[in-house]
């Protein structure tokens, strides 16, 4: 090797230590295949599955704290064939298990969304786990940074004042007919790692742990939950109501409170 | 060979002029008797312009001078204190933040030797407590070498919205008054008696494109009542200073914001998404602002979650 190409090699490595060109994705593929072999074990997992699952985040996120997602399903579910529950993976977030959808064949299609926080440019996976065990996954890669210690709320005072508020918003109804409704709890999900300059410490996580959603007395969605999710937690779906009933919400929180809302359809 | 050593010194060179501005660079412009501004250039934060990308300035009295606003960086807060160096020998007695942004607040330890009272918003403390460890790593990574000597101060003179409080500067008194959440929720606005000129701080953006990091809704109230203060000269916290007389300024920043919160209003009364929102909210601003592409949508997302709460 000459002497330039030494000092060629000694520049361009300066180069990618300095950002300006991106090293390649084997660092990212390491920490996944720790992810899968943490959260999955050795069981397969079909990567890829764009015939059945289509994964929507912004390519680049406008505010890391919040990076409206959705996940839907190309097929229907059927008590037969299903979709039993819906796995959300950030990959370099500090807690990347950030979701996990329990999942009723009662819903027709598969129409997810939620708004979450990313910490850094990552991978984001989704993946379906269906009743027959096997697993399907979409990847999406994400441009934001910042958005789990992110300072907490805007108006810090308004949001305490609405602690536990919550909505059920979706349009009027045609029994048989899909709609949208959307389940909002005012919370600031505080994940425990936004910093405190005064006490010197971090801000305790207090966040939501658990939306259980039924009609008429089925369980449509139960959400496992973690310090992903952004403030004021969003979970907007489709269902299709066959009959008149009640819609509610319950949201538990880490710190076991508990908070119900319902709308009569 | 030779293409291959033109292409090291070039990156060389560009080193090091991205390295401290120089001092005859930073030019200060004359609003009224004894007040001066510099402007801000319309980018982002970066190592090149040093971070110095909103008005800061200064207001000399017969005993001291009141810096409003101390820059986006230590070396900022260095070429202001050098610059009001040239205009006047006395001495820096007060420090005014009108809120926690990064761009206003980073040249407060330049001034340290001086030994002003640092003065903001009763609410200033505990946006910079929490947002400090948030800045200091993200601030690494846009300002470089800009970002060495970074120390915040907190401030020690305190103003309630309740009770604006009036400086004396020596024969020319100046009025700091503190809002409830607009831009932030943390604004101070100082008004110097004597000249009847208005510093904004970031209540209002001049060209460039606002960023939302308070409530809309409280935005929109304090400008419809800015918009009257009988005032000479205004000064915003970023873009030109003007004659109070032309209110195009506070017209085009009131339709911004009303612009967004009406298409934002419409979309959540018709159980759209954020999304719908973020895609087609306020579009038609685009070629009004510099920035737009940046912060556009950024304000929509941020509005858009506090109006679902109306």
């Amino acid at each position: 090797m000459t002497i330039t190409k030494k000092i060629l090699i000694a520049i361009l490595t300066l180069l990618c230590t300095l950002g300006f060109i991106t090293p390649g994705v084997s660092a990212d593929d390491d920490r996944w295949s720790g992810l899968k072999q943490a959260y999955f074990g050795d069981r397969e997992i079909r990567e890829n599955a764009d015939d059945l699952l289509v994964l929507e985040a912004p390519t680049r996120a406008e505010d890391a704290a919040i990076v409206p997602i959705s996940v839907k399903s190309l097929q229907p579910q059927t008590p037969d064939k299903y979709i039993k529950n819906l796995h959300l993976i950030i990959d370099k977030n500090p807690m990347p298990y950030s979701a996990n959808f329990h999942l009723s064949p009662q819903l027709a299609q598969v129409d997810l969304a939620t708004r979450v926080r990313i910490d850094q440019y990552t991978n984001m996976r989704a993946i379906a786990e269906m009743n027959d065990g096997s697993l399907h996954m979409v990847t999406r890669f994400v441009k934001a940074s910042g958005g789990c210690s992110a300072p907490a709320g805007k108006d810090m005072a308004a949001a305490m004042a609405r602690l536990g508020k919550m909505q059920i918003r979706m349009r009027e109804v045609t029994l048989g007919e899909p709609t949208q409704a959307q389940v909002v709890i005012s919370h600031p999900n505080n994940s425990g790692l936004q910093f405190d300059q005064k006490t010197r410490g971090y801000i305790p996580p207090h966040f939501v742990k658990e939306v259980t959603i039924d009609y008429a007395g089925e369980t449509l969605i139960k959400l496992e939950a973690g310090i992903s999710i952004s403030e004021d937690p969003s979970i907007r779906f489709e269902f299709a109501p066959q009959q008149h009933g009640v819609l509610t919400a319950v949201v538990h929180d880490s710190k076991d409170m508990t908070y119900t809302a319902d709308k009569e359809i | 060979m030779p293409l291959f050593f033109s292409i090291l010194s070039l990156f060389v060179t560009t080193l090091y002029f991205a390295s401290p501005a120089k001092a005859g660079d930073y030019v200060l412009h004359p609003v009224s008797d004894g007040i001066y501004y510099h402007q801000g250039v319309h980018q982002d934060a970066t190592a090149n312009n040093i971070g110095a990308i909103a008005n800061v300035g200064f207001i000399v009295g017969e005993q001291c001078v009141a810096v409003i606003d101390s820059g986006g960086s230590y070396q900022e807060g260095k070429l202001l204190r050098n610059a009001i160096r040239q205009h006047t020998s006395l001495p820096v007695c007060y420090v005014i933040n009108t809120h926690v942004h990064p761009d206003h607040i980073l040249g407060n330890a330049a001034f340290k030797a001086d030994n002003p009272k640092f003065v903001g918003h009763e609410k200033l403390p505990a946006a910079l407590a929490s947002r400090e460890q948030h800045f200091v790593r993200q601030f690494s990574e846009v300002l470089g070498t800009a970002e060495e000597d970074i120390e915040f101060i907190a401030v020690d003179t305190l103003v309630t919205p309740e009770a604006p409080l009036e400086l004396d500067l020596g024969n020319r008194t100046i009025v700091l008054t503190a809002y409830s959440t607009a831009h932030t929720d943390h604004d101070l606005t100082v008004f110097d008696v004597n000249t009847k000129t208005l510093w904004t701080g970031d209540l209002l953006f001049v060209e460039r494109i606002p960023a939302l990091d308070g409530s809309i809704n409280g935005w929109i109230d304090a400008l419809e009542s800015l918009v009257t203060v009988d005032a000479d000269k205004v000064i915003p916290g970023h873009g030109t200073a003007f004659d109070a007389k032309d209110t195009a300024g506070w017209q085009a920043l009131l339709r911004y914001l009303t612009t967004v919160r009406e298409g934002i209003r419409f979309i959540i009364n018709d159980m759209g998404t954020i999304e719908e929102a973020i895609a087609t909210v306020g579009t038609q601003e685009a070629e009004k602002w510099k920035l737009f592409e940046a912060y556009h949508r950024r304000n929509v997302t941020a509005a858009f979650v506090e109006l679902e709460w109306e």
